[in-house]
């Protein structure tokens, strides 16, 4: 009985053998490469700490210039509202040119006017502040002007509350922001973060690996030995899959030790729904590699198709609800969208299964796609 | 001299040959450049143009309605659930069914009419905080057009205090305006990079860079001659973004053509520095693209394109001073946008001239040095 299952077992081994081999072939290539170590940790590690240190959408101390015509105590109230606030570091002036100087200089983001008659016309009930940013870059210039809103609003509310004229409109708007009460992007830049990184891992690094057989003949070269297609696939595989869960380990360590981005749902899910991503973007990386057999063309089209939306069109740096409706629909074909819309989830919102489940589903069934098209690409024959 | 030029010029000849000729290098010169140039365009803005939201009013009454009225009517906003109890609001949102949801208490019209303050409240998703804060911020404008609406119409009069705002060089503030600009210098970095770092890596692979050495060049005569066709080729992706930016986006274009170029070619010199610098680092094509990969990502995220540079901490706003892209960028806005000459734009234009004047002696140092 036991011999008849000798050679099964035999077997077996030997296919462990091929592969392991294979394995330990192509990871002394990753890790004797510099280039591949570059991108495969050197650049992980660069973008955490840029984006966990500094990159970020917020607006602090933002230069501008209060240009103060009236010298009024109510003038020089609302002016002292714009110095007290941490949004902006406030500069006193008194002429207009000076102010306009400035800001074409782009040495200020924003000029906050106060009229020379701006007393009187408060006591009419009928003051007006011009308000005037550089629009250059729109997103800070309209986080800048709702700011200006809020600091005359704050001296508004203020006034009421001493007794004096009300200046507030009958409705205010009371804000409450889920999930990141403290509003801050790097909340939401760092998860998002891990999907650049997985994708860079994933599918950039492994478009080069088999074009790179094909262009050096290599490839031949492994035609004529004992390993099948599959065993090609799985040792290309496993060591980009290790590579990509050190990355994932560097982004969860630096996430919440580093940057303290609070973290509500639980590890295993977060796991589980990177490995399959990693899966996904390896069996793109392998499929382009296989089919292009050009290393050049096969990054540039893995930049295209992998990276370029995984920045652009996943929500990561872009919101979804900001895409014309047709580009909206061309993102539910992408991977990263689905592990974007995980990651922020878990991350700030904690294992909400609804959110969860079916996006996990979406990328299972893509990892099973991909695999199966790389394995039928990845034949062993001379195209 | 004059031969020097004449062999600069064949060589410069050749290189070109070698990346048009290729039909695939062609594809890789032409068609990425243009799809970034649309997918930019239409994608990467922070202007929302479809929230959808979900309410709450307790109140159901005409004053609810109107404010409600105002949010439907704004193009942006969405209505996809009538709430009947605060405690859908949770699910609204932990789902992403819904991005704000907006809750009037019962007595809204009530304390409306008697003339005291009333709050709306607004519930927003924070999972992305910039996107909350705008979708914020749309609100406040419409409360706002709703109180100016509710006083006159009440007998009230003008708002006490109003606050009048307006945008230099955009007055819409288009996030596109701001980007694709900024795509002149940022493509224009990445070709140069790649291409450069290429064809010295793609002659080393192939051997022929030996056969280069025994010709009559000098290594400064083949260094010139790998940079001419990187500098060449960048340019003309640069006058592709901004014909894109011209004539697809209609981007106004407020300065001068001269000025624009004057900017570009330094930031260009500048970049072959740092290509070449590159090459002479790479062994294989595979090291001279993923390192000009390595290159770009800090490059364009410490240069404003995408964050802008006063919110970066102290410590990287002095890092991006030797980021070129930095102020090629600037350039690209201020001759763009605000139509500043030559003399305004000498605060970028020094630091290139310093960076190119750097990069391109120790390039040139360890092209000698890597060849002997």
């Amino acid at each position: 009985m036991t011999n008849a299952y000798e050679p099964e077992h035999r077997r077996f081994s030997a296919k462990g053998r091929r592969v392991w081999s294979l394995v330990r072939k192509e990871s002394h290539q990753v890790v004797r490469d510099p280039s591949s170590i570059a991108i495969g940790i050197v650049l992980p590690v660069i973008l955490i700490l840029l984006f966990g240190y500094g990159l970020s959408l917020d607006v602090t101390n933002a230069p501008v210039a209060v240009v103060l015509e009236d010298p009024s105590p109510d003038a020089m109230e609302l002016a002292a509202s714009f110095q007290l606030s941490h949004y902006f570091d406030a500069q006193l002036l008194t002429s207009m040119p000076r102010a306009q100087q400035l800001m074409l200089a782009r040495k200020v983001d924003a000029i906050v006017r106060i009229r020379p008659d701006f007393s009187r016309q408060l006591s009419r009930g009928d003051a007006e502040v011009q308000i005037l940013v550089h629009g250059t870059d729109a997103n800070h210039a309209r986080i800048i002007q709702s700011y200006a809103q809020g600091a005359v609003g704050q001296w508004a509310a203020r006034r009421s509350a001493e007794g004096k004229e009300i200046l507030t409109g009958p409705v205010t708007v009371q804000s409450r922001l889920w999930f990141n009460e403290a509003n801050e992007s790097r909340y939401f830049l760092v998860p998002g973060l891990i999907v650049l990184i997985m994708t860079l891992i994933g599918a950039f690094l492994t478009s080069l690996v088999v074009a790179r057989e094909w262009e050096r003949g290599t490839m031949e070269a492994l035609f004529v030995t004992p390993v099948r297609p599959d065993e090609i696939l799985l040792g290309k595989t496993i060591p980009y899959f290790v590579l990509g869960l050190i990355g994932l380990v560097l982004c969860l360590l630096a996430a919440k030790f580093l940057f303290h981005v609070p973290f509500r749902g639980s590890v295993i899910v977060l796991s589980g729904a990177s490995m399959l991503y990693l899966l996904v973007a390896l069996a793109i990386g392998l499929l382009i590699s296989s089919a292009i057999k050009s290393q050049f063309v096969a990054s540039q089209i893995a930049l295209l198709v992998t990276f370029l939306p995984a920045v652009m069109l996943s929500g990561f740096l872009f919101d979804l609800h900001s895409m014309p409706a047709v580009v909206r629909v061309i993102t539910y074909a992408l991977p990263a969208r689905y592990y974007v819309t995980l990651l922020q989830t878990i991350f700030l919102a904690g294992d909400i299964w609804t959110v969860i489940l079916p996006n996990a589903a979406v990328l299972a069934g893509m990892a099973v796609l991909f695999l199966i098209l790389t394995r039928r690409v990845t034949q062993k024959k001379l195209a | 001299m004059f031969d020097a030029i004449l062999r600069i010029l064949a060589l410069t000849r050749k290189e070109l040959l070698a990346i048009l000729k290729d039909p695939r290098s062609r594809f890789s010169l032409l068609i990425p450049p243009i799809l970034q140039c649309l997918i930019y365009g239409y994608v990467a803005t922070y202007d929302l143009n479809d929230v959808p939201y979900a309410v709450l009013d307790q109140d159901r009454s005409a004053a609810s309605q109107e404010l409600l009225a105002g949010l439907d009517g704004s193009g942006v906003f969405r209505r996809v659930a009538n709430l009947g109890r605060a405690a859908d609001i949770k699910n609204m949102i932990n789902e992403q069914r819904v991005l704000l949801v907006i809750q009037i208490d019962q007595d809204f019209e009530r304390r409306l009419l008697s003339g005291s303050q009333v709050n709306v409240q607004v519930i927003a998703d924070g999972r992305n905080s910039n996107t909350a804060g705008t979708a914020m911020g749309y609100i406040n404008a419409i409360v706002e057009a709703f109180n100016a609406n509710w006083r006159t119409g009440h007998g009230q009069g003008n708002p006490p205090i109003r606050l009048s705002t307006r945008a230099w060089y955009n007055p819409n503030l288009e996030t596109r305006w701001h980007m694709i600009p900024a795509l002149i210098g940022t493509l224009t970095l990445l070709q140069t990079l790649l291409l450069t770092g290429l064809s010295v890596a793609r002659e080393r692979e192939q051997g022929t860079f030996d056969q280069l050495l025994v010709t009559p060049f000098r290594p400064a005569e083949i260094m010139a001659g790998k940079a001419l066709p990187s500098m060449l080729v960048g340019i003309v992706q640069a006058t592709l973004v901004l014909l894109v930016a011209q004539l697809w986006f209609r981007i106004p274009f407020a300065g001068s053509f001269f000025t624009l170029y004057a900017g570009l070619s330094l930031f260009v010199l500048a970049a072959i520095g740092i290509g070449l610098l590159l090459s002479s680092v790479a062994a294989t094509m595979q090291q001279a693209m993923l390192f000009s990969f390595l290159l770009i990502m800090p490059f364009s995220l410490l240069s404003g394109l995408t964050t802008p540079i006063s919110s970066m901490p102290a410590i990287l706003q002095y890092l991006t001073y030797i980021n070129p892209l930095r102020y090629a960028i600037d350039i690209a806005h201020r001759v763009y946008l605000e139509g500043a000459g030559l003399g305004l734009l000498i605060p970028e234009l020094l630091p290139l001239a310093i960076i190119a004047a750097v990069t391109l002696p120790i390039a040139s140092w360890m092209f000698r040095h890597r060849l002997a």
